[in-house]
């Protein structure tokens, strides 16, 4: 245990010290500062299709949530995939896993680790966009009370609450994503191949979810799990999506990530 | 922890597809050998050393360390290991301290007090907060060094240290292997420079497209090669008569007015008296060693490698 706390410490440090790190980081904080920005700037109107679109201006507590939607879509699928595609094959890159693997420490344990690390900056994004995006939202439209999906009052600090919570659940399918991720950086110890076979992975379940003939399916694609907040958000609060998308996102998790563990387990180190 | 050998391979064999990269290697080193694993590029040196560690899995055949299997036992089996394969490797993105550091941590036992000893002992200390990404190859190399170093091993594996270095970077280099040595820790290092390991190494293996065609000492390699011994007398066509007729003596050839043969020292002896029985003077007979460059070469480059490590072996 203490072993593999060591380890995520420094996948946690190594990310910290890399590029695309911060361009994820970094992306995530931008986008609902833009989004408040072009709002501010428009004056009137919103998106109204979307959920608690219309109540945008009425207070900034609305902002992260409409901004959770957009970025469902394949920016969050992309800052995931920007370092769960990358963690495994920047050592093979790097030449630098002979270098770890020749240490003290389990390959299952190494493993463990970076999968920690990928999974925490994974969080750091969406709690990094919630945090940005409700001081943005608030400084132009106020922190006041949220309006609900089924129209009810919901005061301010409870909608942080929900907000939390929200963050809580939408994160899940992103760690499926960043699971097949995982996969992926650790069979084609290819980063590029990896991030964008992840994003396509993404953008495959949301085309499934449109395309006809696949309604049986569709409560258990990985993109329907980004709306399972939602149930946070009705009164009385709708249990059964955060359920289904606990135990839908759990299983698209573990499966890459027991493949990839084996592969990583049982992986011939070569090149240089 | 027994006395088992630190290393001990046994049959190791590693298929890639079709090619055989290595082909049945034993390997045995003791304690206190500084172990010369030489052979040319491309040979197989690199996987088996990959192997010994527990990075690539052999397709058949047992490796051990210390007694221990890297694949069984996992990273148990490196405690009191520690090396590099194909030139060491580290982050570049952080410095060489806190690639070392890093690595202290996944080592534990205490490596971290070890930081700063390791680094004044390659002479990095002055670089050591600069990222790696800016150091040369040399200093990588050292910090390689350093790196293994953290673990205070009881044995090094070390592949092509001096490659690509400098002269200077090279004398530094073996230089800190010896004094290494000295210390008391086994060291298996690869080379394909026969001078380096002639210098450096008290045992050798010798492999050549995978299989293993010597093992022994180089002194033993030398004697392993026939003698071959040049002969002038008074009379060379009753010594040639005289020659052939001893038992020992074999492939004797006329060159010009000289005689020359193969043989062993004790035959060579007993023919001087029967050339002197025979009323023959002896003007000359002079051994003729092949150089330990030519027997290398010899073996490494020839048509069919010989198995010289049986004759060594009898």
């Amino acid at each position: 245990m203490a072993a593999v706390a060591g380890i995520y410490k420094w996948e946690l440090l190594k990310l910290r010290a890399q590029k695309r790190t911060y361009l994820g980081l970094g992306a995530a904080m931008v986008v609902p500062i833009i989004f408040v920005t072009a709002l501010a700037v428009k004056g009137n109107g919103g998106p109204n299709d979307i959920p608690l679109g219309r109540y945008i201006r009425e207070t900034g507590l609305a902002t992260p949530f409409v901004v959770l939607f957009f970025m469902s879509i394949w920016a969050f699928p992309l800052i995931t995939a920007l370092v769960a595609g990358d963690i495994v094959s920047s050592e093979s890159h790097n030449g630098t896993l002979k270098t770890i693997l020749t240490r003290s420490r389990e390959r299952g344990q190494i493993f463990v680790g970076k999968v920690l690390a990928a999974v925490t900056y994974t969080v750091a994004a969406v709690v990094a966009m919630a945090v940005v995006g409700t001081i943005a939202g608030t400084i132009e439209w106020g922190f006041k009370p949220l309006i609900s999906l089924s129209g009810t009052h919901v005061s301010a600090s409870h909608g942080l609450g929900l907000l939390a919570a929200s963050v809580g659940v939408y994160v899940l399918p992103l760690i499926g994503i960043a699971a097949f991720g995982l996969l992926l950086s650790t069979v084609t110890q290819n980063s590029a191949a990896s991030v964008v076979g992840t994003l396509m992975f993404a953008l495959l379940m949301q085309l499934l979810d449109v395309v006809p003939g696949t309604e049986s399916i569709r409560p258990y694609l990985l993109s329907v799990q980004f709306s399972a907040w939602h149930g946070f958000l009705r009164v009385p609060a709708d249990w059964a999506p955060v359920v289904r998308a606990i135990w839908v996102c759990a299983l698209y998790a573990f499966v890459p990530l027991a493949a990839a563990y084996l592969v990583f387990l049982r992986r011939d180190v070569t090149g240089e | 922890m027994t006395d088992a050998a630190p290393v001990a391979a046994r049959a190791l064999v590693k298929r890639y597809g079709k090619l055989v990269a290595v082909d049945n290697v034993d390997l045995t080193v003791e304690r206190g050998d500084v172990f010369g694993y030489l052979g040319p590029n491309g040979a197989g040196k690199t996987t088996s050393l990959r192997m010994l560690l527990g990075l690539i899995r052999p397709t058949s055949g047992e490796s051990r360390l210390f007694g221990c299997d890297p694949l069984a036992d996992g990273a148990k089996a490196l405690r009191g290991v520690a090396g590099f394969v194909e030139g060491p490797r580290f982050y570049p993105y952080l410095s060489g301290r806190r690639n070392l550091r890093l690595l202290a941590d996944l080592d534990g036992d205490g490596a971290k007090s070890r930081i700063e000893e390791v680094l004044e002992l390659v002479e990095l200390r002055d670089r050591a907060d600069d990222k790696v990404g800016g150091y040369s190859h040399g200093m990588r190399q050292r910090l390689g060094i350093a790196s293994s170093l953290l673990r205070a091993p009881r044995l090094l594996l070390l592949d092509e240290p001096t490659t690509g270095l400098d002269p200077a970077g090279m004398r530094d280099m073996r230089a800190l292997v010896k004094r290494l040595a000295a210390e008391g820790i086994t060291i298996l290092l690869s080379s394909h420079l026969l001078a380096e390991v002639e210098e450096l190494c008290n045992r050798v293996a010798i492999i050549r497209s995978g299989r293993i065609v010597y093992e022994g000492t180089l002194v033993d390699l030398k004697a392993t090669a026939a003698s071959s011994y040049r002969l002038r007398t008074t009379d060379p066509e009753r010594a040639r008569a005289v020659c052939v007729a001893q038992n020992g003596i074999g492939d004797v050839v006329v060159e010009e007015s000289d005689l020359r043969f193969t043989s062993d020292e004790e035959t060579v002896a007993t023919l001087s008296l029967a050339l002197g029985q025979a009323g023959i003077g002896i003007t000359a007979l002079v051994p003729e060693t092949a150089s330990l460059e030519e027997l290398f070469l010899g073996l490494t480059e020839g048509e069919e490698p010989r198995a010289l490590a049986e004759e060594a072996a009898a």
